[in-house]
């Protein structure tokens, strides 16, 4: 591992752990209703809200009446994406004149923004007006961020009530998120991506003539090239910050106008892992045991950064199939050496397997280089990394609260090992927190392996893939995988685009979504009811090493049990066979 | 655990033979259900056998030998698992047989009218209904559970409780209650019937015992839907797999799918069997473990309750102090000559039975000469003590009335007559309080005469008890009736968490009811009926065997040796059933991992040959390394039965250091053990040549 590589690593991880005290702070003062800068600026803006909508901010919700608050909303939030897609053509800005979208790509695309999957069939720059992109992309972009942290604010209050039957206010959550975090944080950082090159206009593509005409496929000659440009600085902040990932253009942020330069790389890069580092701390604030947080966060880093090395190391050792036709894979002054190819020269290996891992750990699924070109196990990283539940950052606030589930059972098994009905932070975990649990454990796996079972076997499913062999497999495991945990992120190498694949992964995203959040939900409504229970000698306390590793061995067992068989027959084999094994 | 108790060997031939031929019944479907992972299994094992039958009457699969292996080991799986459960079963079952050479139908005498003396005629004890009175006299045997209402007699008990020792029942206070199947040693008792046939306490036990009343207890169940979830990962994990099989097939062009039979194989070996299959066994054995403590647990859930409590309350006395606390010096008031007093400490004492009404009337003879008196020849009247008015004494025949009793009592007892405490008597109150020693007052009429002081005594041993309970994160609180002084003398010596002065039933049940709003399990021991509310209100309540009716129906445990220290040892037990639970649920899962790297080579070598690299273990044979994976999965079960009836190794320490053993144990050996059990036995079947 050369020096190169360990620098930019320290320097991304130091950073992002720096932000992690103040924003956790802040937004946990946010959500706590205390004076934190803007939200006693924007007060009356708040005010001004509820009294349009109507809503008494001051009225608790049951637990399901938030979970129908947040059906509701996100139900219309699929219905008027779907809508804005396929009347786009009548609709203003649309420069380009973009016809409707098909009824099973729009159901896709309505599907994967509301649920902050950001999975993409479509082509951005040649299939949606930038009408659509805004209203309907962007305006998801926020709002499905901000209900995944309302759910996780709604589920820190039922750790922290005594005997209370309510959680919060959804819609306040809601607003509060959008408002006082999201919106902020995306504004500079936009502001700054413009700095850097981002674009951020409605005039129509703009088009240049080529230097040396060339010929297309159908031997046509090609003389000029069409620059797709659009509002593109407003969307990308909010991609990366919400951990949505739907890039502007289809090739996300390998573009050079969604992310030009190395800053731009790492403020995005930074931007993916931000705010779901720092909801670690906000919850250790709020239930008053900041180590609490602290534990968490750290055995999220303990997964995330071996990950982050073995991918590392996978790409820079390049291909062995190269080793025999001599060819340099060496790095050098003149070149970065190991796996080039689909990576971006301005980024280097580093940076994009730095990306990938990120992104993938995140469900934030954007890409700055093309996973299907990994080495085998450089691409079963970026994969497992959501196979894991994407709990490891995972999706802002989504990532935190399906961790939760697995601290459930960390906690319960822990706690028959040491004698005594499990308890997490004062609260009894029983037989219904088991229960809910149980459901948001299994329904990702669900999604992700009956998904890719049925795809395999289908023709019309098989006939998408664009390679043979193992790798094959692979493709398809990640697209189920990237929608079955609300990812987004694409392996490429699947031309997704068609009946099958829009259906099965708009299914795999809704049910990955909501499915695991009304269980949680149900989660914090029940621990909300519960009595605290004092710590004593008897109770295993919930931040030393000991349980951090323990944690970290469920999660790591429950996916490497559940996925190891298919990823023997995908990237393992391919990876063993490369090698010549 | 305790030493009295006789531990009964894990195997015993008598209960072995039964339990193989119920293992074998226990394969019913019905009985399977209950249980997700042993259910799965069972299809599995019906499924392989099928595809056997298959395989030797036209073409199979797999070798029809292969198929034939697999199966049979699935089906030894199922009944190790049943064995496991028949086991335990029949350690309760055998006792259970000795309870009911207890019940056998006896004639009862039934009363016509509810007092001695009165007519009688023979009934069936079966045909006794609540509300009966019957007659017993030496010899007989007690026909049903009951209640005293006249007589004094000495009674054989040893069928329920094993202690060979006669006890003592008699009609009023805390010993009236008595046991059906129980033996009349000498006189005679006038009982009333409390109970219906079939609803006796020696019904219940039996019941108990042979686990016909066992329901899953609620963490056991929150356990069930845990492994239930696994299972359920595992069979989609496994039956997609037949899916990329075959895709793998087509994109490689070479091998064949994976068979169903080589699926259920894994899916069997993957699925937590160990912990499903001796779950049944695990809960069982604990209820035994009770049982063999001589406790009598109304419900599994309350064991499982003793497991977390946080907070003991125990008695002072019997408990904490030698039950007798002895009087050891007269401390007249001023003005009031010694022997005056000795004199009247020794009238109010001598109807008084207690240890401790009995040490006055010694410690006056031994010290001050004063001569034992008949309480007739004085032509007095007892005044018995309450817990109301805390005092006792005589009303003289020449109106006289002589009190003792707690210094306050006393205080307010001569003042409402008009005199006054002295007040360099409350100094010495004081200093005998804060020694740990018990002031008791002796007043006649408006005078004060002056102290005894009663020294109590400390158990040996009981101090170290504590600490070790404490260790465990659990509070002791000492229950006393005795004034805040002594109660934290006491406390402090014997090395307490805190402790209630003063306590009436009132103040026991509000000190339960707080603890228990503050989140916390409370366990305590009673025995007397006053004792009943609070028995009610906590978690987990012990009423002794000795109690009366009120106390035991109140309490979830009666301690057949009426030891209140026994509380220690309930918790253990709990404490223990649950590590058992949690051990082997993570040693069951660690397994796994080896179980990968034994079956996903040998299944999909045929398409892919590079993937023999997993085959860490370098086992001889596809066909041998599935067979030996699905080998050690079936006998992993027989080899920790006697883990699941013995349970794990409990030690009290903290939360965190018992975490970390158990899991280096069973999880990093969890990890372990298979490798190497499986490399074996694929040693051992490449050596007979059987694959």
């Amino acid at each position: 591992m050369s020096i190169n590589i360990i620098i930019q690593i320290t320097i991304f991880l130091s950073i992002l752990l720096l932000t992690v005290k103040p924003l956790g702070i802040y937004m946990a003062r946010i959500y706590e209703g205390k004076p934190a800068g803007l939200n006693v600026l924007l007060a009356p803006v708040e005010r001004w809200i509820y009294r349009l909508t109507r809503v008494n901010p001051m009225q608790g919700m049951s637990w399901k009446t938030y979970a129908v608050a947040v059906m509701l909303f996100n139900v219309l939030g699929i219905i008027s994406v779907y809508i804005l897609q396929r009347f786009q053509y009548f609709l203003p800005l649309n420069p380009m004149s973009m016809p409707k979208v098909a009824p099973d790509l729009a159901f896709n695309t309505a599907m994967s923004f509301a649920t902050n999957t950001n999975w993409q069939s479509y082509g951005g720059e040649t299939t949606l007006s930038y009408f659509t992109q805004m209203l309907g992309l962007t305006v998801q972009n926020f709002v499905s961020a901000a209900t995944g942290i309302a759910v996780l604010i709604a589920v820190i209050r039922g750790f922290i009530q005594k005997q209370i039957d309510t959680i919060g206010n959804f819609w306040v959550d809601l607003v509060r998120s959008v408002l006082y975090i999201l919106l902020p944080l995306s504004v500079i950082l936009s502001l700054v991506l413009v700095s850097q090159g981002v674009v951020q206009t409605f005039t129509p593509s703009a088009k240049a003539e080529l230097l040396q005409s060339i010929r297309d496929t159908d031997g046509k000659t090609v003389t000029e090239q069409v620059i797709a440009l659009g509002p593109v600085a407003s969307q990308i902040a909010i991609k990366e910050l919400g951990t949505n990932g739907g890039g502007f253009f289809n090739v996300n942020s390998s573009h050079p106008f969604e992310n030009p330069t190395p800053l731009s790389n790492l403020l995005e890069l930074l931007a993916i892992l931000l705010i779901s580092a720092g909801l670690c701390y906000t919850f250790g604030y709020m239930v008053r045991d900041r180590r609490q947080g602290w534990a968490i966060l750290t055995a999220m880093l303990i997964i995330f950064i071996p990950c982050l090395l073995i991918c590392v190391h996978s790409e820079q050792k390049g291909n062995p199939a190269f080793n025999d036709l001599n060819i340099d894979q060496n790095v050098s002054a003149f070149q970065p050496g190991g796996n080039m190819e689909g990576k971006e020269a301005r980024f280097g290996i580093v940076n994009s397997a730095l990306w990938a891992t990120a992104a993938t750990a995140a469900s934030n699924g954007s890409v700055n280089s093309m996973h299907d070109s990994y080495m085998p196990l450089g691409g079963l990283i970026p994969m497992w990394l959501i196979q894991l539940g994407e709990v490891i950052f995972g999706g802002v606030g989504s990532g935190l609260y399906g961790m939760f589930a697995f601290v459930i059972v960390a906690v319960f098994i822990s706690g028959l090992m040491i004698g005594r009905t499990p308890e997490y932070l004062g609260k009894k975990i029983e037989i219904y927190e088991m229960k809910m649990s149980a459901l948001i454990l299994f329904i990702p796996h669900m999604c992700v392996l009956i998904g890719t079972a049925v795809a395999v076997v289908l023709p019309e499913a098989k006939a998408a893939v664009l390679n043979p062999g193992p790798h094959s497999l692979s493709e398809i495991l990640y697209a189920f995988s990237s929608a079955g945990n609300n990812n987004g992120s694409a392996f490429a190498g699947l031309s997704s685009n068609n009946f099958f694949y829009n259906i099965a992964l708009g299914l795999a995203m809704f049910f990955s979504r909501y499915w695991l959040i009304i269980p949680m939900l149900a989660i914090a409504g029940s621990l909300s009811k519960k009595k605290i229970i004092p710590v004593s000698q008897g109770t295993i306390p919930t931040h030393t090493p000991l349980f951090i590793v323990f944690l970290v061995m469920i999660v790591l067992i429950v996916g490497a049990l559940t996925f190891f068989p298919v990823l023997a027959l995908g990237p393992i084999v391919e990876h063993l066979m490369l090698r010549g094994v | 655990m305790s030493k009295s108790h006789k531990i009964k060997p894990l195997f015993e031939l008598s209960i072995i033979g039964p339990a193989i031929l119920d293992s074998i019944k226990k394969l019913n479907p019905k009985h399977q259900i209950k249980n997700t992972v042993m259910f799965v299994v069972l299809i599995g094992s019906m499924l392989t056998t099928g595809l056997w039958i298959q395989a030797i009457i036209s073409r199979g699969e797999e070798p029809s030998g292969f198929i034939l292996a697999i199966s049979l080991w699935l089906w030894f799986t199922l009944i190790f698992a049943n064995f496991s459960e028949s086991l335990a079963e029949g350690r309760g079952k055998a006792q259970a047989a000795n309870l009911r050479k207890a019940r056998k139908d006896t004639l009862a005498k039934k009363l016509l009218e509810p007092k001695y003396g009165s007519e009688y005629e023979k009934t069936s004890a079966t045909m006794l209904k609540k509300g009966d009175i019957v007659f017993v006299e030496t010899g007989d045997i007690i026909p049903m559970d009951g209640e005293v209402i006249e007589g004094v007699a000495s009674v054989d008990e040893s069928a329920i409780t094993g202690e060979s020792a006669p006890v003592i029942r008699e009609s009023g206070g805390d010993r009236s209650a008595v046991t059906g199947g129980t033996r009349i040693l000498s006189d005679w008792l006038v009982i009333r019937i409390t109970s219906n046939p079939g609803e006796t306490f020696l019904d219940n036990m039996i019941a108990m015992v042979e686990g016909a009343k066992r329901q899953k207890t609620p963490n056991e169940i929150a356990l069930s839907i845990l492994l239930a979830v696994f299972t359920l990962i595992f069979l989609l994990a496994t039956v997609t797999l037949l899916s990329f099989s075959i895709y793998s097939v087509s994109t490689a062009g070479s091998g064949i799918p994976i068979t169903v039979t080589v699926l259920v194989a894994l899916l069997v070996c993957l699925i937590p069997t160990t912990i499903g299959g001796l779950l049944p066994a695990i809960g069982i054995a604990g209820m035994d473990r009770m049982i063999q403590a001589n406790v009598i647990a109304v419900s599994g859930r309350a064991v499982e309750a003793a497991g977390d409590v946080d907070v003991l309350l125990l008695d002072k006395t019997g408990t904490i102090t030698l039950g007798n606390r002895q009087a050891v010096t007269f401390i007249p008031t001023k003005g009031v000559n010694i022997e005056s007093l000795a004199d009247a400490a020794q009238i109010s004492s001598l109807a008084d039975e207690t240890p401790e009404g009995r040490s006055i009337v010694v410690l006056a003879k031994e010290k001050y000469g004063i001569r034992g008196r008949h309480i007739h020849e004085l032509n007095a009247k007892f005044i018995p003590f309450t817990a109301q008015t805390r005092m006792s004494g005589v009303d003289l025949g020449n109106g006289k009335e002589i009190r003792k009793g707690a210094a306050d009592a006393i205080e307010e007892y001569v003042k409402q007559l008009g005199g006054s405490f002295p007040e360099e008597l409350k100094i010495i109150i004081n200093s005998i309080s804060k020694s740990g020693s018990t002031p008791l007052v002796v007043a006649e009429h408006k005078n004060v005469l002056g102290v005894i002081q009663l020294k109590d005594i400390v158990k040996g041993g009981i101090k170290e008890r504590f600490v070790e309970l404490r260790r465990m994160g659990i509070k002791t609180v000492m229950i006393t009736g005795d004034n805040p002084l002594t109660a934290a003398a006491i406390a402090a010596e014997a090395g307490m968490d805190d402790f209630l002065a003063q306590a009436t039933p009132e103040t026991k049940l509000k000190l339960i009811r707080d603890m228990q709003a503050g989140g916390r399990l409370v366990a305590m021991t009673g025995d007397g009926t006053n004792d009943a509310p609070a028995l009610a209100q906590a978690d987990v309540a012990v009423a002794m065997n000795t109690g009366t009716q009120a106390a035991k129906e109140a309490g979830n445990m009666i301690d057949l040796d009426s030891n209140p220290t026994k509380l220690i040892e309930i918790v253990e037990i709990g404490k223990q059933l649950l590590m058992t639970r949690g051990s082997l649920t993570t040693f069951s899962i660690a397994n796994d991992i080896s179980k990968y790297f034994a079956i996903i080579p040998a299944a999909f070598i045929s398409t892919y040959p590079a993937l023999g690299a997993l085959n860490i273990m370098r086992l001889n044979t596809p066909a041998s390394a599935i067979l030996s994976a699905v080998i050690f999965n079936a006998v992993i079960i027989i080899a920790l039965i006697p883990l699941a009836l013995r349970g794990v190794h409990y030690r009290p320490a903290n939360a965190s250091s018992i975490l970390r053993d158990n899991l280096l144990i069973y999880g990093v050996g969890g990890i372990i053990t298979p490798f190497i059990g499986i490399k074996l036995i694929d040693m051992i079947l490449t050596a007979l040549h059987i694959l």
